[in-house]
């Protein structure tokens, strides 16, 4: 146990100077985009006067020396501030933490869901002997992965929504109905179907093609025909000896993929009015409230840091050969 | 869309009642309670002197010294009586007794004094020069606020209701910079709702003030203002019912018709008379090209503005005739020049201008930058560049986001042409002069005079029109101004566009007067 504590303390250890280096690079990145947030803000008033601008910028630091501003920043950053948004009228930390759980909820359903029905089609496509269920898995998911994210959505919306009425067109629950407990439950899993449904089309291709993929190529090595030779039957070779080792990829794809759990779906997130993350990283980069932007940086890339310290343990897991140190 | 049994059972004897009737129907009777959903977009930043959906907002909480009639006169709000010297130069207003902030703390002069000179006189960015006169606002009593106003400022008139005047409680403000004021997102006013919570992305709750000075209204006991991003999206709420009421044209002019069909919802292009989008297409007159004003007439005559509007804007638009619209019924004149629709003369202005085609057929290639406030006005955009083609003139196309928009036009004046519109506002003096006046050319302020268009006689007919007092000879001035607006062409006004409403047909008591859009919604209520 020891070797593993020690390696994950180390890994823990390296998120700062990385963490130092990205706020850094976002600092200055995002500086370079033409016009800042006193620009949008009177440009939103629909008109503006020199003195308007100006208590703008005073308002938001930005009439600052750059470099001010930076050690400003990393000082707000060392008691774990993010600082403020005035676009918003509101704080990066506390705005975050109301639009992650609607994200983390969305992506992470589609996530699931994608990740096990993309396993056990690439799974059925590379055991089956009938070409054609191959054939009609790879185009059915190749035409999810080519549709565009907002016209599913939308096509949903008319069919479920105006035509049916089964489904609500947008939203994270009812707000006016005071629906508690179960019944809010419910509500949520209401407005959760079509967008995890649209997001989940997206996905499934990826995991489907990576699955086939690596199912083929380890049907091929040594250890299979060892199982087989000793008389195994072909189902728990194909689910204990094949399926176990091809999902290192997938597992791989899917820790990547965790970022995007913060950074969410902006157009699936737009189309169903759904308020998470990715419309609010989405309107700071249109709106130029760096503030926030750094704040939803910052956080994404320690989520992606934490992603690949998990899936590095899932490796271990799955794969006896990978050992951590 | 099909109707099967489910939908039409969700039509009620109202709907269809509505149909007829409308927005308004006399012989009902008003029914309390419920919830209004109303699709606010774009989500502001605040309450105060944000986007025009801000004010939608903020007229619900806060109220202003008085408010508007049919006719735009105005009459008691906070105010209930006024009178003015007859220099202009002082403005008394008598303010109602007995009203009190939603904190209860009591509604008093000192509210006005500081509202107007520390917050709308400072911070306002359109109105403020309306109340830039406004030296003083003294209160001989607790109810009694006397505006001192160094020359007079008829303008002020316009702007004195919650739109642009919205009087805020002292006792939270003093001390504060407004516009970094926390309240901003939480405001505390007198009006008929009370602020109750915002969810950033997700909607605005307001709820019924019970304590309110107008002993019967709100209708409603709650409104929710909902933040829906994708058009379609929108639509698709609307037609469900889930939404009530879209200002602000909500979905595309394209979509209207569709909506327009549907026995549930009603399209309202009443109530947007102070909010009329002047859309214009700007020369940069420091290019030398434009200096001629031929070839800007040239521009002018290419282009078939009747087309424009039917074709990009499905007959939401109307050609404009000059700088300020026809809704400004008493400054506006149609006796100005005109450049119709004319190829043929277009051609042969830029012929006279020295600006003959070359091998491929182009006199004049220039840039384009499209108002970046979505499609609409990229496609309008293209229509413009393919309109030109025609005489050979090569207009490049640029669309930008926001802000680089606003700095590559406001900031850096790096552009060739561009289009855009303004808001005409309640008053031309805060909508429209600003375009043809030498002194709002300021580098780095967004929607300020972008062509550089400077003419003595311009300034003088602006610069006098602010303190005239009277109001014929103030039309006279301004109706000079429009003249000499379209004699000169530093820029081409290409059309009026008209925002509409989409409401459904549960909807009752929905304003339609001028300023209605901008309106509390305390006398709306909701058939079952």
């Amino acid at each position: 146990m020891l070797p593993r504590l020690r390696y994950l303390v180390g890994r823990l250890l390296q998120v700062v100077p990385v963490a130092f280096l990205i706020i850094l690079a976002n600092f200055f990145l995002l500086r370079l985009a033409p016009g800042d947030l006193a620009d949008v803000m009177a440009g939103e008033a629909g008109a503006a006067t020199p003195e308007f601008m100006a208590a703008l910028r005073q308002q938001f630091g930005s009439d600052q020396p750059v470099f001010t501003q930076l050690l400003n920043y990393y000082g707000k950053i060392l008691s774990f501030d993010l600082g403020y948004s005035f676009r918003n009228s509101a704080d990066v930390t506390s705005l975050i933490v109301s639009r992650l759980p609607a994200t983390a909820l969305l992506v992470g359903a589609s996530l699931v869901l994608a990740v096990m029905l993309g396993v056990a089609l690439g799974w059925l496509a590379a055991v089956t002997p009938r070409r054609w269920v191959a054939g009609l898995v790879s185009t059915v998911t190749s035409i999810g992965f080519a549709t565009p994210l907002f016209w599913i959505g939308l096509m949903l919306i008319v069919l479920f929504s105006i035509e049916l009425r089964w489904l609500p067109t947008g939203g994270f629950y009812d707000r006016d109905a005071d629906y508690e407990g179960w019944e809010l439950v419910v509500d949520v899993a209401k407005h959760m179907v079509m967008p995890v449904a649209s997001l989940a089309i997206f996905y499934v291709t990826i995991y489907a093609r990576l699955t086939t993929t690596a199912i083929l190529d380890v049907q091929k090595m040594d250890y299979v025909r060892t199982a087989q030779a000793k008389g195994l039957g072909p189902r728990y070779v194909s689910i204990v000896h094949v399926l176990r080792n091809a999902l290192l990829p997938v597992v791989t794809v899917s820790g990547m993929q965790i970022g995007a759990l913060i950074s969410g779906s902006v157009v699936i997130e737009t189309v169903f009015a759904w308020p998470g993350m990715g419309r609010l990283a989405f309107d700071a980069v249109m709106q130029r409230d760096l503030n926030l932007l750094l704040g939803i940086l910052f956080c994404t890339s320690l989520l992606v840091i934490v992603a690949n310290l998990v899936t590095d343990f899932v490796y271990a897991l799955l794969d006896p050969r990978i050992e951590l140190q | 869309m099909t109707m099967n049994r489910r939908t039409f059972s969700g039509v009620s004897l109202a709907a269809l009642l509505a149909r007829t009737g409308s927005l308004r129907a006399a012989d009902e009777t008003p029914r309390r309670g419920g919830t209004l959903v109303v699709n606010l977009e774009p989500e502001p930043s605040s309450f105060l002197f944000n986007s025009n959906t801000a004010g939608i907002l903020a007229a619900q909480v806060v109220e202003g010294l008085v408010e508007y009639d049919e006719s735009f006169k105005p009459v008691p709000a906070l105010a209930e009586s006024w009178e003015q010297s007859p220099d202009g130069k002082t403005i008394t207003f008598h303010l109602r007794r007995g009203v009190s902030w939603h904190d209860g703390k009591p509604f008093t002069a000192a509210d006005v004094q500081y509202t107007v000179l520390e917050v709308i006189k400072k911070v306002n960015p359109r109105a403020g020069t309306a109340y830039r006169a406004v030296e003083a606002v003294d209160t001989p009593d607790s109810h009694t606020a006397i505006f001192r106003l160094s020359e007079p400022s008829p303008a002020i008139w316009a702007v004195l209701s919650s739109a642009e005047a919205p009087i805020l409680p002292r006792h939270l403000y003093e001390g504060t910079p407004p516009l970094a004021n926390p309240w901003n997102s939480k405001l505390v006013g007198t009006g008929p709702f009370v602020f109750k919570e915002w969810v950033r992305g997700d909607y605005v709750l307001v709820e019924r003030n019970p304590t309110y000075w107008r002993k019967d209204r709100p209708y409603l006991d709650r409104i929710r203002f909902r933040t829906i991003p994708d058009p379609g999206a929108r639509a698709a709420a609307l037609e469900t019912g889930e939404v009530h009421y879209a200002p602000f044209s909500a979905v595309p002019p394209s979509d209207v018709d569709r909506l327009r069909k549907l026995s549930n919802l009603v399209v309202e292009t009443r109530g947007y008379g102070t909010f009329v989008p002047a859309f214009f297409f700007e020369f940069n007159l420091d290019r030398p090209q434009f200096r001629d004003k031929h070839v800007r007439a040239a521009f002018a005559h290419a282009i078939d503005r009747q087309a424009l509007a039917d074709r990009v804007w499905f007959g939401l638009a109307k050609p404009a005739t000059g700088p300020i619209p026809s809704a400004h019924a008493e400054l506006y004149t149609a006796d100005v020049t005109q450049y119709p629709f004319d190829l043929k003369k277009a051609e042969a202005l830029l012929d006279e201008a020295g600006l003959p085609r070359d091998a491929e057929g182009v006199r004049l290639r220039v840039n384009h930058y499209t108002m970046p406030y979505g499609d609409l006005f990229k496609r309008a955009g293209e229509f413009l560049r393919e309109s030109l083609k025609q005489v050979g003139i090569d207009l490049q196309l640029v669309n930008l986001d926001l802000a680089p928009f606003l700095r590559q036009i406001y900031g850096e004046r790096n552009f060739d042409t561009y289009s855009t519109y303004y808001n005409s506002s309640a008053d031309p003096q805060i909508g429209v002069l600003r375009r043809y006046w030498s002194k709002a050319i300021l580098k780095g302020v967004a929607w300020s005079n972008g062509p550089g268009y400077s003419n003595p006689e311009a300034d003088r007919l602006i610069e006098t029109s602010f303190t005239e007092n009277d109001p014929a000879k103030r039309r006279a001035l301004l109706v000079e101004l429009q003249k000499i607006a379209q004699d000169d062409l530093p820029s081409i006004n290409l059309l009026e566009l008209q925002h509409f409403s989409i409401v459904s047909s549960r909807v009752r008591g929905l304003s339609t007067v001028r300023d209605g859009h901008s309106k509390a919604l305390r006398d709306v209520w909701l058939v079952r």
